[in-house]
């Protein structure tokens, strides 16, 4: 059994009356990617500074690497690689001097710190880019760059905050492509955190759902999936013609449960259904009763039942805008 | 696990690398950036362009009452106290244009980092929190440092072209003592900018706040001081006592400022003629016969102002540090 490389025992952060992180128990292992999911303000970015000896917890316990982040902050700070959210660059620099001002802060020998962001700025897809201002660098750039100043010192453990979000949709794939890349190719443990559950949540091996200050839930994606799609699948129909005839069809149909005028269209319809065998039947019995069936969609997938679930119906949409 | 115990031999890795404090990093990089940027430019011309137009005036100022000066002692130490017409004097136009300096600065010292982005970024990196104040420091009073030394050599050099006297070791004396002097008043300002840059989250703001400071201290202060001091303790034309106590109350009153405490400091250390700070009564010089005094003894006159001026910084310096240090991270 390998010893985690983060570890935290009922870590609690409050600011005055609010509690931003509450009774946090988390282990993340080597090699593997974790992922803090949740919406704004959840307690994300606390639960990150309190690994980075940033802020420091009100109560519980965290371990960094076997060590303490408040005691012993720089022995942590120099194994531990953090991308912040929004992460900032001296303007005027170009991106080679801002990871050489990181190096130089690690007390990396210039010879070694010149190979490495050489190596670095390749990885990230920045050798052109290198000797421009950072001024002129577009968002996904910006945070391409930070990724490699994260791992300038060479850590054992990443820690990304909000890697993807503000960066359009192809910044955001070689971002997860750079992710993926890193934990194979290095071994570092990486723990990342977002609100963007459908962006993330392929390169996670675990995640934790984070919700008001507390993990609700954490494993795999497929069991959390699990879980939660256990209750029964919803189907949206919209049909041509007379809505309560076709009610009256789909409610005679075995396996269905409910069936309910949908009240955001006049000529839709919302059937619950004991299971998704009864779906495809649905379709079946609406033709042969002569009713034109103008759409018919389970309604989400996976990843929407488990915002709908953990979220509520209001942070799902707003996770997925 | 520590690495403070490995010794520079053969197996030393090359992760431990020459022991090097944080702060002397932070330093170097902003020290670089002052000197390129564009606000050290403008500051340098503008009170570089002042103060040797000043000297220029007091040189022929100086050459044209040849005659009285070539009685009176001290001659190349009137390059920077003389004050022709219409024209400050150079030893007030520094103690006018030094807090400028100081206060650009480190008036985003911590909020400009902030709002780059770059404070979490920074922070993250292996050095104490101390560091990046100390650093800024250090990198703002060098360049500061540097500009009025570079100033006061420009002086001279006008000086002794224009007058065509060289100064004496004794004057010398004097003026590396008054930049010494010049130097702490302006970290005062550096100070007290940094820890605006440290309270206030905009940097417009801390910027606002440092030169109101600056405006009050060094130009109402006096109207202020007044204003107390009538209230506190009566003049009235009969009474010499009552005029005497007001006219002392205001300027204890006035070192309350340090800008009071860097001119009267310069006053003592430029003129070797001046005795004392306080107030002296007509009867007192009767007959004085003319003397200068050494160095050591302008010295002995000045210390409460100069150790007032350090303790003002460092009380600047002490409450900007644990400011920062008790700050969240995030805005």
């Amino acid at each position: 059994m390998t010893e985690p490389v983060i570890a935290t025992r009922g870590l609690t952060k409050r600011y005055g009356d609010a509690t931003a992180v509450e009774g946090l128990t988390l282990e993340v292992y080597p090699g593997e990617i974790f992922g803090l999911l949740g919406p704004n303000g959840a307690g994300k970015t606390t639960t990150i500074l309190m690994l980075l000896g940033l802020s420091e917890p009100t109560s519980g316990e965290v371990q960094v690497l076997g060590l303490d982040p408040t005691r012993q902050s720089l022995e942590v700070k120099r194994r531990v690689g953090y991308l912040p959210d929004a992460v900032g660059f001296y303007e005027r620099s170009t991106g080679r001097e801002n990871l050489q001002y990181t190096a130089a802060l690690n007390r990396l020998p210039e010879d070694v710190a010149a190979r490495r962001i050489d190596e670095l700025l390749e990885l990230v897809g920045l050798t052109d880019a290198a000797d421009d201002p950072v001024g002129t660098y577009s968002r996904g750039m910006r945070q391409r760059l930070g990724v490699a100043d994260a791992l300038v010192k060479d850590p054992a453990v990443l820690i990304l905050d909000e890697p993807t979000t503000a960066i359009d949709p192809e910044g955001v794939a070689q971002m997860l492509d750079l992710i993926r890349g890193l934990a194979r190719d290095r071994g570092v443990a990486l723990l990342l955190s977002s609100h963007l559950l459908h962006q993330v949540q392929s390169v996670c091996d675990r995640v934790g759902i984070f919700v008001a200050g507390r993990m609700v839930a954490s494993g795999p994606m497929e069991e959390l999936a699990k879980q939660v799609v256990a209750s029964s699948p919803v189907v949206e129909v919209r049909v041509g013609g007379d809505v309560q005839a076709a009610a009256d069809v789909l409610r005679a149909v075995p396996g269905v449960e409910r069936c309910d005028l949908d009240s955001e269209s006049p000529d839709g319809l919302v059937v619950v259904v004991d299971d998704d065998t009864v779906v495809p039947r649905l379709a079946n019995r609406l033709v042969h009763a002569d009713i034109p069936l103008l759409h018919l969609r389970r309604r989400g997938d996976e990843l929407d039942e488990i915002y709908r679930h953990w979220f509520g119906e209001e942070a799902g949409e707003e996770v997925k805008a | 696990m520590t690495t403070a115990t490995a010794t520079p031999d053969a197996t030393a890795t090359p992760k431990v690398a020459v022991p090097r404090h944080g702060w002397r990093i932070v330093a170097r990089k902003e020290l670089a950036d002052h000197v390129s940027s564009l606000r050290f430019v403008v500051l340098l011309a503008l009170v570089g362009l002042t103060a040797a137009g000043s000297v220029y005036a007091a040189a022929s100022g100086i050459r044209d009452a040849a005659g009285e000066a070539a009685e009176a002692s001290a001659i190349f130490l009137r390059l920077f106290t003389a004050a022709p017409e219409r024209f400050p004097s150079f030893f007030t136009l520094i103690g006018f244009l030094a807090p400028l300096l100081g206060i650009a600065f480190g008036f985003d010292a911590v909020n400009g980092e902030r709002a780059q982005g770059t404070l979490p970024r920074l922070l993250a990196q292996p050095i104490h929190r101390d560091d990046v104040i100390n650093g800024k420091f250090v990198a703002g009073l060098s360049v500061i440092a540097l500009t009025l030394v570079a100033l006061a050599l420009l002086v001279s050099g006008i000086g002794m072209v224009r007058l065509g006297i060289v100064p004496t070791p004794g004057e010398v004396g004097r003026l590396i003592a008054w930049g010494v002097v010049a130097i702490v008043y302006v970290g005062f300002w550096l100070a007290f900018a940094t820890l605006c840059s440290v309270a206030l989250r905009r940097a417009a703001t801390s910027a606002l706040v440092a030169i109101a400071a600056w405006l009050v201290l060094t130009l109402f202060a006096a109207l202020l001081v007044g204003l107390i001091a009538d209230v506190l303790a009566p003049a009235s034309s009969e009474d010499p006592a009552a005029l005497l106590a007001n006219a002392t109350l205001q300027q204890n009153l006035a070192r309350v400022s340090p800008s009071t405490l860097y001119q009267e400091a310069t006053i003592v250390l430029l003129n070797p003629e001046i005795r004392t700070l306080g107030f002296v009564l007509p009867i007192q010089i009767d007959q004085a016969v003319r003397s200068e005094l050494t160095l050591e003894q302008s010295l002995l006159l000045i210390w409460p102002q100069v150790v007032g001026l350090v303790a003002l910084t460092i009380a600047c310096f002490v409450a900007a540090y644990l400011l920062f240090l008790r700050q969240e991270v995030r805005a």
